[in-house]
């Protein structure tokens, strides 16, 4: 059994201008696919050859940790996107985002800030922790709340790779575009799967 | 006294075509003006403020995050722009090419576990020679971490350090930094590397 890259779910252009067309084409079609070319060929031969990217995250270290998590990651991230959809929190997810930051506005303020200051590489998450409750948590590299028993909502990648075509060094306008993009029926169906 | 954006010693085209100008505008006035603007908001007030950056660095496991991240950051670029030139490359000379063969076998040895080291440092960091006691080690550290600091793995003098962040090549390279490694070996300045033997 090998890793496969997933099918993106639209257009390499359909959210400009928020992410380009350049930016999905290297972000997806080299990173991502970089990612599962090395995790393909890190396993064979080792105790994950036939495991799942989540044993994968919550088990392995090194390069197989590393290229299984960046896989993970990046298939969640790309999932995340739409170019219509929902664009702010609804149902049970929408009351908790709303109970636990003060309103749609105050979550977005500090998940952004959670994003724009992670020094170096890696991701931002909102998380589900097993009691119920919601945080927001920042991993380096390729960092993954499954590691740690957290289940993962919603992620911003802010290596740099994920904005500097389009953004250069403002990594803080990269992520207030995203909110154009985020589908919110995704997260939404996340929580409550 | 705040500390200081260095001016470089070439125009912003100069490493060009291997570092194009618009990578070394924006890394020098962006990304280098950013960690020089946040270390000094870190320190001002405090008795670090009339100190050395290699004092700061010598001493970072006591200071805060900012410090260590800023202050590594301005150390950095600040080496990292000394160490290139145009018209740059080729062989070092004298006691630097001496030493380098008595530590890695040859330079062409030297020259491949530096690049690896560049080329394995998964994320954000830097890739460095380092003069550690009587020994050339080659290490890397995260994100703007180095040797100068009493928490690096390796310690000691940094004698040449590739930046291995996205943003010192993305622009023209993309994904692709083993093509960007492999142009930094013609712009580095081994005179300059040399004089930082101690």
């Amino acid at each position: 059994m090998s890793f496969e890259l997933p099918k993106l779910p639209y257009a390499p252009d359909a959210l400009e201008p928020h992410i380009s067309k350049r930016t999905i084409e290297f972000h997806y079609g080299k990173h991502h696919q970089g990612y599962v070319n090395n995790l393909n060929k890190l396993v064979p031969g080792t105790k994950y050859e036939n495991a799942t990217l989540e044993q994968i995250i919550k088990g392995a270290e090194g390069g197989i940790f590393n290229n299984g998590a960046q896989v993970w990651n990046h298939s969640f991230y790309f999932a995340t996107f739409s170019p219509a959809g929902r664009r702010e929190p609804y149902d049970k997810l929408g009351e908790l985002i709303t109970g636990t930051f003060g309103s749609f506005e105050g979550f977005k303020e500090e998940f952004s800030n959670a994003a724009a200051t992670l020094f170096g590489s890696g991701w931002a998450w909102l998380v589900k922790k097993s009691d119920g409750t919601l945080d927001i948590i920042q991993e380096p590299n390729a960092g993954n709340p499954l590691r740690s028993g957290l289940f993962p909502l919603l992620t911003i990648d802010v290596w740099e790779h994920a904005y500097y075509l389009d953004y250069q060094n403002s990594r803080p306008l990269y992520i207030q575009s995203l909110w154009n993009v985020i589908d919110w029926e995704v997260v939404v169906n996340r929580y409550l799967a | 006294m705040a500390f200081a954006l260095p001016k470089l010693n070439y125009d912003y085209a100069a490493l060009e075509p291997h570092i194009d100008a618009r990578t070394m505008e924006i890394h020098h006035t962006k990304h280098h003006q950013g960690y020089v603007s946040k270390l000094n908001d870190a320190v001002s007030g405090t008795q670090l403020e009339n100190g050395s950056i290699e004092d700061i660095l010598a001493g970072i496991s006591r200071l805060s995050v900012a410090v260590r991240n800023n202050g590594g950051g301005h150390f950095n670029h600040s080496l990292f722009w000394k160490i290139m030139t145009p018209g740059g490359g080729g062989l070092p000379e004298g006691d630097l090419l001496d030493a380098l063969k008595a530590n890695f076998g040859s330079f062409d040895q030297f020259r491949e576990q530096f690049s690896n080291a560049a080329l394995t440092r998964f994320g954000s960091g830097w890739a460095w020679l380092v003069q550690s006691g009587s020994r050339l080690v080659i290490t890397s550290t995260p994100n703007q971490d180095n040797p100068m600091m009493d928490v690096a793995e390796v310690q000691g003098n940094p004698l040449l350090g590739i930046d291995v962040w996205e943003h010192a090549y993305y622009l023209k390279y993309q994904n692709r930094r083993n093509e960007y490694v492999e142009a930094f070996w013609n712009v580095i300045d081994w005179t300059a590397v040399g004089n930082r033997l101690q």
